[in-house]
């Protein structure tokens, strides 16, 4: 079948998130990490920085990313009218 | 459509009740056996009571959900509500490693420890934006179904079911392996008497009901395991910290390890210890480099010695421990030069510096510039294997098969977030138990007496002296920290003692273990059966066999993977860490890039995918049985590992290499090749949007 416009600025929207949401990610995991060394000076409630992102804050942020991506993208689904009918 | 909205309602809320009801139960269980020890039942029938009554509990609930159904075999009839389809993905997740080893290793590393935290977690984060709810669109039952449909013909599918089978197999025998060792430490039967009870706690639950059967089962598994694994975590919390939340206080306890450690860095009976180990070391490679001479000297003075204690007529026990000395001894200089490397690198262990618990990378070498550079090759191996363990989980096929399981796209993507939710409740745990043990270790156990240890040290020592052995090295009476010998699983496995609990919680943790380990089982066995029975007898050999023969021959076969799996395991094969850290970068370097360009790039092809695939795997393999020691020894490969090494990168990390690798072959291989067809073009169009009206493709296999 044929996409209509509607359809392509669905996955492109569909892009935009994935993509925000992966450099988010990336810099939780990857960039953290390469800083830890300096980022192990700053103290977190006891923690140091780079001990308490990897042992704890990049886990949340990750679950954060997840559920915000799977409500947006309910929206989005409602809003383009592409949502499944539970079928 | 709304009966079916409402009847997913009513489904769903049956779950809840059924599971809320099962918890209630299982607490009470507790709770009685609590009171039956302290009314002297010994401790070895907790033991029998708990492997017995969990394992039958699973095979209960296996027989109730027994079908012959091919939807509900494959894909337990794609009605699984997205909370308990995270549950259950939870239980298939974390592992007997998850489970016993992660807190031992993450005391033993520190910091660099925290890659498997993040690594086994953030993957799940691929699989929510880049997988799974496509997956559910195309909506069959198996990974390589999705390779056939994408890239057509059977070359890709076989490609995948190779790789399924590869990175399945070695996992399975790991956790039929941990089934083995946790009955016959906790109940007193033989290794592998404990392994085939294992074996038929997991063939009762998948043989008869096949994905139906493991989904429900595993929400059970993963009940037991959660709870196993905080009571003695909260208890140890309120013992040095006075708040029942670790996860929240332990930043306090952390800091006094910290001080501590730099104490301990100082202290002069600490170094003391460490420089009678450090002299063995060197004393062991001067005996070591005078091979064969000092072999047949060492041999001739111990004969010596025996001959004169027994002239003497020394006392008995000084006879008996030199017999044994010489019987002992290696036979040969070339076991003698195994045995004393092997001593001589024991020893050097134990005579390195104090590790910094929250340190990163860290480094004690006297001199800045070595310090700086052993630094940095840690650091690039931190991120190396978060790439690698998240690569990985987001392609492991197992786990990505119980996204099939869910009613929708959106449940799909919702089952994502519970998945890692349920995950993450025990590795946010996991660190705050590492350093909670470390402080218990270091300030009651490490400066007092050898005569005031705990009951549970002289225990444990006995079970396997290979978990926690101290002694007094410098013979002063009192437990210096490098006299310590510390072994992975003991700090899950010991906590409920070092907090004090009563010996039911001890038998609680074991089942925990078993859970973990029995529903990881359950999902790989199921996900290499179906490889077998589905893809390739179903699609490639014989296309027109029925329904009912279908699901026959995948319950044979898993009968048949099953057993091969277990007599593999009772040998116990030395290397399985080894090949289950492999299974992650394998499976990333042959599902990853071929499973995410064939939902976001179009232009990906059938010849594209297979040469990534086979580079991935091709590249991984390589790297490892170049630089891991013992497929070194497999292949034969000769020649300093240094001239193979890639910039310091361990060899479970291959999968840096191979993923690039694969990805750089599927892309310049595909454009060299024709564009796929239209039919593939409108395929990815419809994995893409959950519902396109008009469309007429439907992958959905009912």
């Amino acid at each position: 079948m044929q996409l209509t416009e509607k359809h392509r600025e669905y996955w492109q929207r569909n892009l935009n998130i994935t993509i925000v949401l992966l450099a988010i990610w990336f810099v939780v995991t990857f960039v953290m990490a390469y800083f830890a060394r300096p980022l192990a000076e700053i103290n977190f409630f006891g923690w140091p920085l780079s001990f308490y992102m990897g042992a704890q804050g990049s886990l949340v942020v990750y679950l954060v990313i997840i559920w915000y991506y799977a409500r947006k993208m309910r929206q989005l689904d409602i809003e383009y009218g592409v949502e499944e009918g539970e079928d | 459509m709304s009966a079916q909205v409402s009847s997913n309602r009513a489904f769903f809320n049956k779950l809840k009740k059924y599971y809320s009801w099962y918890t209630g139960g299982f607490l009470v269980f507790l709770v009685v056996l609590a009171i039956l020890e302290q009314m002297g039942l010994p401790r070895v029938w907790i033991g029998y009571v708990f492997l017995f009554a969990t394992i039958a509990l699973y095979a209960g609930i296996g027989i109730m959900s027994r079908t012959a159904d091919v939807a509900e075999y494959y894909v337990a009839g794609r009605r699984v509500p997205a909370l308990f389809n995270g549950m259950a993905t939870g239980a298939d997740w974390m592992s007997a490693a998850s489970f016993i080893g992660m807190a031992g290793g993450l005391y033993l590393q520190g910091f660099d420890g925290l890659a498997f935290i993040m690594g086994w977690t953030g993957g799940y984060c691929l699989v929510a934006l880049l997988l799974a709810p496509y997956l559910r669109k195309f909506g069959q039952f198996t990974i390589p179904d999705f390779l056939g449909a994408r890239y057509g013909g059977h070359v890709a599918r076989f490609i995948g079911i190779f790789a399924a089978i590869l990175c399945s197999f070695t996992y399975v025998v790991a956790q039929i392996y941990g089934v083995g060792i946790i009955t016959s430490r906790f109940t007193g039967v033989e290794f592998q008497v404990g392994v085939f009870l294992g074996l038929a706690g997991i063939l009762v639950c998948s043989f008869l009901g096949g994905m139906r059967a493991v989904t429900w089962t595993q929400v059970a598994q993963y009940i037991i395991l959660i709870i196993a694994y905080m009571i003695p975590v909260v208890w140890l919390a309120v013992k040095h910290t006075g708040v029942p939340l670790p996860q929240f206080v332990y930043g306090k306890v952390l800091e006094k390890v910290s001080q501590r450690e730099k104490q301990l860095d100082t202290d002069a009976k600490e170094l003391e210890v460490r420089k009678i180990f450090a002299d063995r070391a060197a004393d062991l490679r001067k005996r070591v480099a005078a091979l064969p001479k000092s072999w047949e000297e060492g041999k001739a003075a111990a004969e010596k010695r025996l001959e004169e204690l027994r002239a003497a007529n020394a006392p008995l026990a000084e006879i008996k421990a030199a017999e044994k000395a010489v019987a002992d001894y290696p036979k040969s200089a070339e076991d003698a030069r195994k045995a004393w490397t092997a001593q001589a690198n024991a020893a050097a262990a134990r005579a390195a510096p104090v590790l910094h618990h929250a340190v990163p990378y860290y480094s004690a070498n006297p001199d800045p510039v070595k310090a700086e550079e052993e630094r940095n090759t840690k650091r690039r191996n931190f991120l190396a294997l978060v790439f690698c363990l998240m690569l990985g989980t987001a392609a492991l096929p197992h786990i990505l098969m119980r996204y099939y399981t869910t009613p929708s796209v959106h449940e799909a993507r919702k089952s994502v977030f519970w998945s890692l939710f349920f995950i993450f409740l025990l590795y946010f745990t996991a660190p705050a138990l590492a350093v909670l043990v470390k402080y218990d270790i270091y300030t009651l156990i490490v400066g007092s007496k050898f005569a005031d240890l705990p009951g549970w040290v002289a225990g444990w020592q006995k079970v396997d002296a290979a978990l926690l052995s101290i002694a007094d090295i410098n013979m002063d009476g009192i437990v210096q920290r490098a006299e310590i010998s510390i072994g992975q699983d003991i700090v899950v496995l010991a906590t409920p003692e070092i907090a004090g609990l009563p010996y039911v919680i001890s038998g609680l943790v074991a089942a925990g273990g078993l859970a973990a380990a029995l529903s990881t089982a359950d999902g790989l066995l199921l996900t290499i059966a179906n490889a077998l029975s589905h893809d390739l007898y179903y699609k490639m050999i014989n296309p027109n066999a029925s329904t009912q023969k279908r699901v026959t021959i995948s319950k044979i076969l898993l009968l048949f993977v099953a057993l091969a799996a277990a007599s593999v395991a009772a040998q116990k094969p030395a290397d399985i860490l080894f090949l289950v850290s492999a299974a992650f970068s394998f499976a990333a370097a042959s599902f990853f890039p071929a499973l995410v360009a064939g939902v976001f790039w179009k232009r990906a092809n059938k010849w594209g995918a297979i040469a990534g695939m086979v580079v991935g795997l091709g590249v991984c393999f390589y790297y490892m049985a170049t630089t891991q020691p013992w497929l070194r020894g497999v292949f034969g490969v000769t020649g300093p590992v240094s001239d193979y090494i890639w910039f310091g990168i361990q060899p479970i990390s291959a999968g840096v290499f191979g993923v690039p690798a694969g990805i750089a072959a599927l892309v310049i291989v595909s454009l060299l090749t024709p564009a796929p067809d239209k039919q593939v073009q409108e395929f990815v169009e419809h994995c893409r949007y959950p519902n396109l009206r008009g469309d007429t493709i439907d992958t959905l296999a009912r």
